[in-house]
């Protein structure tokens, strides 16, 4: 009996977190367009989906910038991170502390601070601002995941490097960076998978330029469109695969900790 | 043998490290040469400044104030890459994502020397470590031993005038550190690099130094040869540190007899004021223990510990002061028994200033 | 010293003071300013308004709200899931819905609730009259719970898990019946994943203004969107930086809340 409801409970719980979801993969493949009726299975927005320029344009702008956000920020945050580590204590706290603002800051400060400072330096808000913003947000995540990969090398390895007739930068290159490179991955995956989702801060800082998500936004501002479904689905299926690989990393670097 | 070129100096070196508000004085105003081919080894317990110094040597710190000179050149612009010094860590700190060779490999790639030659060279290196075929193997599969071995061909290799060992024997267990002194001081000779060896283990600094250099609080205590270290302790802290050892204070009347309470005893030590107060010490082994009526002092055994080859005994005196001695004969706790000094075993240290 | 490898953070100090710092001193900049640029306290008068504070108290109350109700469907849940020897598969199954684009999951019960929507199309066929789900608080409510609740569950459950099973064992050992167990022990145990629940729940949904545009319509306001519409609709800039520092106020003292009480960091996965 106790079993039971604990059972049922869940089960309800379950239905409430998919319902929706279920409901928007199903219809992306209903023939129609009403949300009522199923009139059949069809590719058919999937197809308006790939024929719709202001979509394809939205899902460029998407990639091209978790991309080159990703790699900008792995790229600043991998150098920033071997850098704070080797500040002192109260200088490294104070860089910390700030790193963590945007990570703490509610996300609509984040997007209209970014606005107003694109709009005080005179860029005008598009494509290249958005990517500003989107690299700022995910420096942060790189940071936190390479740190500790740092915090557990042997701070000697760098010194042994030096020792060895190595510049700074071949030490970066040949020693530290091979050292903390799942740190690197995690964070860049992280970062990339941050940017796909990102709505608020790409909202306010890129006039007039849409990625996937602000295409959501004001699609559903004018009501619903069936090809947002085929979308959702994709973009569902896109987020749960890099989950996928991310958690894989996770548990792989935890059992070699283990040992 | 060691050669009387200097070929690094430190001159009027100090060093302050500021954490946060507090400052902390690690070197303060030292001097020391150190000449080719010479076995120096830095001694002291944690904290005294020996590894700050090995760290200035390297490059890895800069001195706050003072010139570090090698082959007769000021070095403090000069970053640790650029230095023909190379270290061997305490922690080995070998390169886990390479294998053995390539950590051997690792400064003669910098140099963009011959595959061939550095292949001919780590060999080399690895039969002189008695690691033969091992260029293959994952170092993190190595134990504490071979990687120590490993650290060492990997600084050797590439010929450096100096060698800088940071406690390099710290992590192995004693009869590992035994073999490892031996074959250090063997490499030593046999390649005629100058070692600046840091260790806080006395025995271990006797065994292997042409010259040992006692520190303590970020300051010199004595430089010397193992033999005068021991023997001649200049302060209350070098006999309190090597060794075993009787300190006790007493009033030097004039050359070679001196006054510990109201014994007086001969001694070979001058060059004091009459009547400067100064310390007296006896190392435990050079005490004699004789009957009572034969003796100069006489006493009391409060205890008695079996060391192996000697029995370390405690002994009161009628003046109340606690000897220790080491004898090879027994005597029970509560017997009397007398002691004889030797004058030449009597060791007179001005004292320390405060 | 060239070596050093503390320059290698220098490109991103700059980075920083541009991009986190110099913003953030804009907004203040904007929040005591007028139009013509000279000092005045103004904006914070206006935005002490009645109606302007009517909104924002809306926001804490309906953030409040969806708090409640989801820490009330998450800690069985969470209890649940601990207990179970397939938890693993099952959390993650709680999980997943946490990583889709918030957007798409407001959307979806856009689709479901709207007067042609599933949903009364269901109650349409079962022969009842159709109700009017959206564009009320209710609805905004309901997209705050959905898409906030596995931010509950998260750090809960990670606190529960972290829970000695010998300390459950000893207070049974010592005679305590099954509820004192989880009054006396387990639920004490498990307040620092509660806190941090709470923060990650409230913060957003104080300053959410997506989910009320699109669930609750354009006549529903919270907090958010009366922001967003000081910069990308009135152009009042500097009422709209100084509703700003409210938020960040507001986040500010959630944080130190959550500290107070010993929140649970390791609960917010990178944080």
């Amino acid at each position: 009996m106790k079993r039971a409801v604990k059972n049922i409970y869940m089960g309800l719980l379950l239905v409430f977190l998919y319902a929706p979801i279920l409901v928007m993969i199903v219809l992306s493949f209903n023939s129609g367009k009403s949300r009522g009726n199923i009139t059949g299975f069809s590719f058919r927005w999937y197809i308006e989906l790939f024929q719709n320029e202001q979509i394809l344009q939205a899902l460029y702008n998407t990639i091209v910038i978790a991309v080159l956000a990703a790699l900008l920020a792995t790229a600043i945050g991998t150098l920033a991170s071997v850098g704070i580590y080797a500040l002192k204590r109260k200088p490294q706290a104070l860089v910390l502390n700030i790193t963590y603002l945007p990570i703490v800051n509610p996300e609509i400060v984040t997007g209209i601070s970014l606005m107003i400072l694109y709009l005080f330096m005179q860029l005008e808000l598009g494509f290249f601002t958005m990517l500003l913003s989107h690299i700022a947000f995910n420096i942060p995540y790189v940071i936190f995941s390479v740190l500790p990969r740092l915090r557990q090398m042997d701070s000697n390895l760098y010194e042994a490097a030096l020792d060895l007739g190595a510049s700074p930068l071949y030490a970066l290159r040949k020693v530290i960076l091979p050292e903390i490179m799942p740190g690197v991955v995690t964070g860049a995956l992280m970062a990339f998978t941050m940017s796909i989702d990102d709505f608020i801060i790409s909202y306010f800082t890129s006039s007039g330029v849409q990625n996937l998500s602000i295409y959501v936004y004001s699609s559903a501002k004018r009501g619903i469109e069936p090809t947002v479904y085929a979308l959702s689905t994709l973009m569902f299926v896109t987020v749960l695969t890099l989950l996928l690989i991310l958690n894989r990393r996770s548990a792989r670097e935890r059992s070699a900790a283990k040992v | 043998m060691v050669e009387d070129f200097r070929l690094i100096e430190l001159k009027d070196i100090t060093k302050v490290f500021t954490d946060a508000d507090a400052e902390k004085v690690a070197l303060d105003h030292l001097n020391l040469y150190i000449r080719k081919r010479e076995f120096v080894t830095l001694l002291g317990p944690s904290g005294c400044g020996k590894t700050t110094m090995l760290r200035l040597i390297a490059g890895f710190d800069t001195p706050t104030s003072g010139e570090i000179l090698i082959n007769g050149k000021d070095v403090s612009a000069i970053p640790p890459y650029q230095r023909q010094v190379n270290t061997v860590f305490q922690r080995y700190a070998l390169f886990p994502h390479l294998n053995v060779a390539d950590n051997i490999a690792f400064g003669l790639n910098i140099k963009k020397m011959d595959r061939a030659v550095i292949e001919k060279k780590v060999a080399a290196m690895l039969e002189l470590v008695g690691l033969s075929g091992y260029q293959k193997r994952k170092v993190t599969s190595l134990s504490g031993g071979e990687q120590q071995r490993i650290a060492i061909a990997r600084a050797l290799v590439n010929e450096p005038e100096v060698l800088l060992l940071d406690e390099p024997l710290g992590a192995l267990d004693l009869k590992k550190r035994k073999e490892m002194q031996i074959e250090l001081k063997n490499m030593q000779q046999q390649l005629g690099i100058t070692f600046i060896y840091v260790t806080h283990d006395q025995e271990e600094a006797l065994t292997m130094s042409d010259t040992v250099v006692v520190m303590s609080g970020g300051r010199i205590q004595q430089i010397g040869k193992p033999q005068d270290v021991y023997n001649e302790p200049k302060n209350h802290f070098v006999a309190d540190f090597i060794g075993e050892s009787n300190i006790f204070p007493g009033v030097m009347i004039k050359d070679e007899l001196v006054r510990l309470g109201n014994l007086e005893m001969d001694c070979v030590d001058k060059g004091f004021a009459p009547n400067e107060p100064i310390e007296i010490v006896i190392r435990p082994e050079d005490i004699y223990m004789v009957n009572p009526e034969h003796a100069q002092i006489t006493g009391i055994v409060e205890s008695v510990v079996f060391k192996g080859v000697h029995y370390e005994m405690m002994i009161r005196d009628t003046q109340d002061h606690l000897w220790m001695v080491q004898d090879t004969t027994f005597r029970e706790a509560g017997a009397s028994v007398g002691l004889i000094i030797r004058p030449e075993d009597i060791h007179i240290m001005k004292l320390m200033e405060a | 010293m060239k070596f050093k490898t503390r320059f290698f953070a220098y490109p991103y100090l700059i980075w920083m003071v541009i991009f986190t710092l110099a913003p953030i001193a804009l907004i203040v900049y904007y929040a005591f300013t007028d139009k013509s640029g000279a000092f005045t306290l103004a904006n914070l008068t206006s935005a002490l308004d009645p109606a302007y504070m009517g909104v924002l108290w809306r926001s804490v109350g309906l953030a409040f709200l969806c708090t409640v109700i989801c820490l009330v469907l998450a800690y069985p849940a969470a209890y649940i899931l601990s207990r179970r020897k397939n938890g693993g598969v099952l959390s993650v199954l709680f999980m997943l819905p946490m990583w889709m684009n918030f957007l798409l999951r407001t959307y979806s019960w856009m689709t479901l609730l709207e007067n042609t929507g599933l949903i009364n199309t269901l109650l349409q066929a079962m022969g009842l009259s159709t109700v009017t789900f959206l564009y009320n608080a209710n609805a905004v409510l309901l997209g705050m719970v959905y898409n906030y609740l596995p931010f509950m569950i998260l750090p809960i459950l990670t606190a529960l898990q972290k829970i000695d099973h010998s300390y459950i064992e000893a207070a049974q050992d010592l005679g305590a019946s099954p509820a004192r167990v989880f009054l006396k022990v387990i639920l004490p145990m498990s307040v620092p994943g509660i806190i941090s629940g709470v923060t990650m729940v409230f913060m957003p949904a104080v300053t959410t203004f997506v989910i009320s545009r699109l669930l609750g319509g354009s006549h529903f306001m919270l907090f958010g969107d009366l922001i967003e519409q000081q910069f990308l609709t009135s152009g009042n800039w500097n009422l709209g930086s100084m509703m700003s520092l409210f938020m960040m106020a507001i986040m500010l003292v959630s944080m130190a809340i959550m500290n107070r009480f010993g929140g649970d960091t390791e609960g917010r996965g990178l944080i």
